[in-house]
């Protein structure tokens, strides 16, 4: 699919999704309430088929977070973004890992960085990290005296 | 962690592996919920060499933050430089001289192929046999010392930078490769049927840790463990960068989906390295070796995304920036971590004996994994 013919199925799907532009691929912003729905449309949507997902990102902008997902898919070739924003207090969005794989780790992941809370998540533990580590050092405000050198 | 070993309600045993272990070639610590001899869960933990290189590259600025990654997947280290260059000269625009584009393919394609020989040498130790190791390595040993005359390092590179590589070729460079791919078509015919027909060998890989083609999208394997169960995923042939879109080379493909499978992948892929080095060693241009570039780098506001072929997978490096001389945010997906993914689902149900051939043949390098 060209991303004109993307932008129109996935305008199809959720009419509040806003597109961004500028980007190498198509990008659009949805709610995280409505980003699990979409989600499954996706990865099963005929023409669609967004079976791999390659990127799951969080971006700490201060004021909010922003979850970044990059799919892709491996039978027409066409990629899109995906971003959500959530709230940087309670940060939450629904878990993928269900409809994606990988995301699973991935998710533990940004979980275990940025404190991103994944609702239904089957094991959401920390991943790099020790158990006992306190905060989440991708966070822009996150300070270590002991171990982050400042230049 | 103590309330781990021991055993399950169901009387189960749980047994740990690593994070100092022989065959993991690395800090990695797996958890196995074993029933007898069958692995029911492994569970990978990891972070044992975690040093948050996303973070330290925020404070780092575009020219210094390539000598980190060559300390992500340190088998790789060009590949990843080559990421994070190509990434930096994506968002700046830049054009490289065509000389700086065949060196680097060269460099890659070296380091593919000294990384897979490291592969098949430990591999191969870690089914029993030994002397494979000593050959790999000697062969390698060649290849880190065409690196050393060139870059002055023998594993962290730090030599393709932004705007085309750091210094010139070595007057020796076509000499020694050349010599090199010639003796090591040879050897590794001999070292193939050393190793790929032994018999013993071939029962120990075969059907074990199965993936469908259709889980290894799921979990986003990619690289050899991926095409060993048949999916077309080389970033070479598909998002062609450099000068691999002019070149003749074949993406291997097996069926088996088996540990065997993606053996024989990046075996029939290190002949097709030599054949790229063998189309490119006499082809290399006159010219500048760096494109001309502001001593400091400011890349506009923005999202940038490259991707490459390492020799374990897709490499992703995601920036996204402010305007400023450092990255505001950078993300790399790194090809380990999603291939180890897979590990629990290809192993529940398989033989505890068998796990070494499955790690091995996923070519797990742990400071990739852990970044």
């Amino acid at each position: 699919m060209t991303s004109e013919d993307l932008k129109s199925a996935v305008t199809a799907l959720l009419p509040s999704g806003v597109f961004e532009e500028g980007g190498e691929w198509l990008t659009v912003q949805v709610d995280p309430k409505e980003w699990k729905a979409l989600a499954a449309q996706l990865r099963n949507g005929a023409g669609l088929d967004f079976d791999y997902l390659f990127c799951v990102t969080c971006v700490d902008w201060k004021t909010h977070f922003t979850m970044v997902y990059h799919l892709t898919s491996t039978l027409h070739r066409h990629t899109l973004v995906v971003k959500c924003k959530l709230d940087r207090q309670q940060p939450a969005i629904e878990t993928v890992c269900d409809i994606w794989r990988t995301a699973e780790f991935h998710e533990r992941e940004q979980y275990d960085l940025f404190g991103v809370q994944f609702l239904n998540h089957p094991d959401l533990r920390r991943l790099l990290l020790t158990d006992d580590f306190e905060g989440y050092p991708l966070r822009k405000d996150f300070e270590d005296p002991v171990n982050m050198i400042k230049l | 962690m103590l309330e781990e070993v021991g055993r399950t309600e169901q009387g189960d045993m749980i047994i740990n592996m690593g994070p100092q272990h022989p065959s993991t070639h690395g800090v990695l610590h797996l958890v196995i919920t074993l029933h007898g001899e069958t692995i029911k869960k492994v569970e990978p933990h990891l972070g044992y060499i975690h040093r948050s290189i996303e973070k330290m590259c925020e404070s780092l600025t575009y020219r210094q933050f390539i000598y980190v990654t060559s300390r992500m997947d340190y088998l790789s280290s060009h590949i990843n430089n080559h990421a994070c260059a190509l990434c930096v000269e994506k968002g700046l625009q830049l054009e490289i001289p065509p000389r700086a584009q065949v060196i680097r393919v060269l460099m890659d394609e070296l380091t593919r192929l000294a990384s897979h020989e490291l592969w098949w040498g430990a591999m191969a130790m870690d089914l029993g046999a030994f002397t494979p190791f000593f050959l790999a390595f000697r062969e390698r040993e060649t290849i880190t010392d065409i690196m050393e005359d060139t870059c002055g390092a023998r594993l962290t590179m730090n030599y393709i930078v932004p705007g085309g590589v750091m210094a010139d070729l070595h007057p020796d460079f076509q000499k020694r490769v050349k010599a090199f791919i010639k003796l090591f078509r040879e050897k590794a015919d001999q070292y193939n049927e050393l190793v790929t027909g032994n018999v013993i060998f071939q029962n120990r890989m075969k059907g074990v840790g199965v993936l469908s083609g259709e889980d290894a999208i799921s979990y986003g394997c990619t690289g050899p463990t991926a095409r060993g169960s048949g999916i077309a995923c080389d970033i070479r042939k598909l998002y062609p960068y450099e000068v691999y879109s002019q070149l003749k080379f074949e993406e291997p493909l097996e069926t088996g989906c088996d540990s065997f499978a993606r053996y024989l992948v990046r075996i029939r892929e290190m002949y097709q390295s030599i054949s790229i080095i063998e189309q490119l060693i006499d082809q290399i241009p006159e010219g500048d070796f760096q494109a001309k570039t502001k001593a400091v780098l400011k890349l506009p506001k923005g999202e940038f995304y490259s991707r490459v072929e390492t020799a374990r997978g897709e490499l992703g490096v995601y920036i996204v920036s402010e305007g400023a001389t450092t990255p505001y945010r950078i993300k790399f997906r790194s090809p380990g971590f999603s291939n180890l993914s897979a590990l629990d689902h290809m192993a529940r149900g398989g033989k505890i004996g068998d796990l070494v051939a499955m790690m091995g043949t996923l070519d797990l390098v742990i400071p990739d994994i852990d970044r």
